[in-house]
């Protein structure tokens, strides 16, 4: 496979290097919403969605900046365009579609602080992508983040019904299993080479 | 009559103590994991980018809690967003300037201190609400609360993971390093392993103070 | 704002005002990241010379000096020693003036990320004479040992990389195979353990000779000319 061909860039954030299992991004959300699949799910649905519209602004802001010479304000540019994406975002699906509001909504805010979009922004910058390697990028990312949610999630709804010494309840227990998860997720690593 | 949220808290020795122990950001409070686990597989790595947060955190804090009263409601977590992103660049900017190689081991997470969650926490629940020397102290816990722990990390899994502390080799040339530490399986474990600890550490106390109530009670 | 103020709902100020604070605090901002920048850049881009200038050394040997060129289809330009961050041909000379060879960089898909690696060709023997990693996020203890591993950086003294007749491609492509079934000079004798990221380096030397290569060997001469030159001003 192309180092640099889509279905590469795609598979290589969706699951060789998941955004979750192997880069740390979105921790927060990754431990705080992976109680139920359902939930899971909407979610991750949220966090694709959003990452799509903040890589191509990202895409956008960045073509400015190098133009203008101004590479410095990138980072503010990016986490400002970010948290206005996702409050636009916000508005017009509440507007447009008050199902899919429903659906979302309240995971919306959550996403901005989601350090997993930023990380898409910053990793396509670094990576010298173009536009359709970008939307490649966001995409996988966004697959795997939900990928590894609700496979955790799965885990989590079953670890409910187990008997676990109390000392290990919580946020220990999950992260054991997400070390166990990040372990199998590592046999995908060389899968393109 | 409830306690106005704007009165500001006194300074005290529990400002700096609570971020180190009791509300620790990443043992107690579970905040800011992306960076924990993410960069921690050498404690030079682990050290600096504590170092880095903490001085992130001091400047926002103090920025935040001197402009506290003219920024208005309305535009406030966009202003602390702002402010942060400027002393995040700031940061960024001066660890390339002084070291190339850490700036590549440390990778984009330096730019990433910006959704580190602890920051615009303690911005928003604290410095907003408090003079500038109890956000300083504030945030100075907070911070050397954040590099105890990832240090605490980064030491465990550089010495199980490549032999070596703060890149002094421990166990000689004949050591066979347990690379999973250092890989990202690794961090959850090591993670997970110090939560364990803690949560006996704070078991015990309690049981040891309930006794010590016990016991006074029943003299 | 005082406390009572504060405690009763608030009425929206107006926008204008909103508007001007976080203007100034952008403002603030600006001034703070622009001041950072003008004060740290010399001193990163003395770094990243620094940086460079052992990376190239590394896999020229012999070389002190170097000098920077950017080369393409149309020829090969001299930059001058600050502009090296454009450049893509990093020429060595050894203390007489004779060039020991070129560095260019080459780049591959590894098993974790992309690998990113500076080789060293000499002109004269018409082969790779060492490799460095720039860039790399390879398992530690596996792939990592492209980097330290005796034998596999025995295959860099002098890896075969000479172009057919007519000056145009490569003879033979260079080729990473499985540790031990190296039986041609182009070919580069992988890690047993480490496959996939000794073969990102041969695909990265791969596609950057096969590249690179036939537009060098063809302005082969402004390198010594760019010398000549370089020196005679050294001595006035």
């Amino acid at each position: 496979m192309q180092p640099d061909s889509l279905s590469f860039i795609f598979l290589n954030a969706f699951i060789i290097n998941n955004f979750v299992l192997a880069m740390f991004l979105g921790l927060c959300p990754f431990l705080g919403v992976s109680g139920k699949i359902k939930t899971a799910w909407n979610m991750g649905l949220a966090v694709i969605f959003v990452m799509l519209v903040s890589s191509t602004c990202a895409y956008a802001i960045n073509f400015l900046l190098i133009r203008y010479h101004l590479e410095f304000l990138r980072l503010i540019c990016y986490i400002a365009v970010i948290a206005s994406a996702v409050q636009l975002v916000e508005m017009a699906i509440k507007k447009w579609s008050p199902a899919l509001f429903r659906t979302l909504g309240i995971f919306l805010p959550l996403i901005t602080t989601n350090c997993a979009i930023l990380g898409v922004a910053l990793f396509q910058t670094q990576r010298d992508y173009d536009f359709f390697q970008c939307l490649a990028f966001s995409l996988g990312a966004g697959a795997g983040f939900t990928l590894a949610l609700m496979l955790m999630a799965g885990l989590r709804e079953k670890l409910e019904l187990a008997d676990v010494p109390d000392v290990s309840m919580g946020a220990a227990l999950s992260l054991v299993i997400a070390g166990l998860l990040s372990l199998t997720f590592m046999g995908f690593a060389g899968l393109g080479g | 009559m409830t306690r106005d949220p704007r009165t500001p808290e006194a300074l005290s020795w529990d400002t700096f103590i609570q971020g180190l122990w009791r509300e620790n950001p990443v043992f107690v409070m579970l905040l800011g994991l992306c960076p924990v686990l993410a960069v921690t597989n050498t404690a030079m790595n682990a050290l600096s980018m504590g170092l880095a947060t903490t001085f992130v955190l001091l400047c926002s804090g103090v920025l935040v809690s001197v402009l506290r009263n003219l920024i208005p409601r309305q535009v406030r977590i966009a202003s602390y967003i702002i402010i942060i992103a400027t002393f995040v660049t700031i940061v960024d900017y001066a660890i390339q300037a002084v070291s190339l190689d850490l700036y590549k081991a440390l990778g984009a997470f330096i730019q990433l201190i910006v959704v580190n969650c602890i920051i615009l926490g303690r911005a928003e629940a604290y410095a907003s609400k408090n003079p500038v020397v109890s956000a300083f102290v504030n945030a100075l816990g907070m911070g050397l609360g954040f590099t105890f722990a990832l240090l605490c990390l980064g030491a465990v899994r550089e010495v199980l993971g490549s032999g070596s502390l703060f890149g002094l080799s421990l166990f000689g040339p004949d050591f066979q390093p347990w690379a999973v530490f250092v890989l990202p399986p690794g961090g959850f474990f090591v993670l997970a392993f110090w939560l364990f600890l803690f949560a006996v550490v704070r078991k015990r106390l309690k049981v040891t103070e309930s006794s010590m109530e016990e016991r006074t009670n029943a003299a | 704002m005082n406390q009572d103020t504060s405690s009763l709902p608030q009425p929206m100020p107006a926008s204008s005002r909103l508007i001007i604070t976080l203007c100034l605090i952008a403002m603030m901002s600006g001034f703070l990241v622009v001041l950072t920048f003008n004060v740290t850049e010399p001193r990163i881009t003395q770094n990243k010379q620094e940086a460079l200038e052992q990376a190239v050394f590394a896999v020229l040997s012999d070389a002190t000096v170097r000098s920077n060129y950017l080369l393409d289809s149309s020829g090969l330009v001299a930059l001058p020693d600050e502009d090296f961050a454009r450049a893509n041909v990093y020429a060595g000379y050894n203390e007489a003036g004779e060039v020991i060879g070129v560095a260019m960089e080459g780049s591959a898909r590894g098993y974790q990320d992309i690998v990113r690696i500076l080789y060293g060709y000499s002109l004269e023997k018409e082969c790779i004479i060492g490799v460095t990693v720039l860039q790399s996020t390879e398992t530690p203890g596996l792939g990592d040992r492209v980097e330290t591993d005796l034998g596999f950086l025995a295959n860099f003294d002098c890896l075969d990389a000479s172009l057919n007749e007519d000056r145009t491609a490569m003879r033979n492509e260079i080729v990473t195979v499985k540790h031990g079934k190296k039986v041609h000079p182009w070919q580069v004798d992988g890690i047993s353990g480490a496959t996939i990221t000794s073969k990102a380096v041969g695909n990265a030397l791969r596609g950057s000779t096969s590249q690179m290569l036939p537009w060098l060997v063809k302005n082969k001469a402004s390198l010594d000319r760019k010398k000549m030159s370089s020196k005679t001003t050294g001595l006035h």
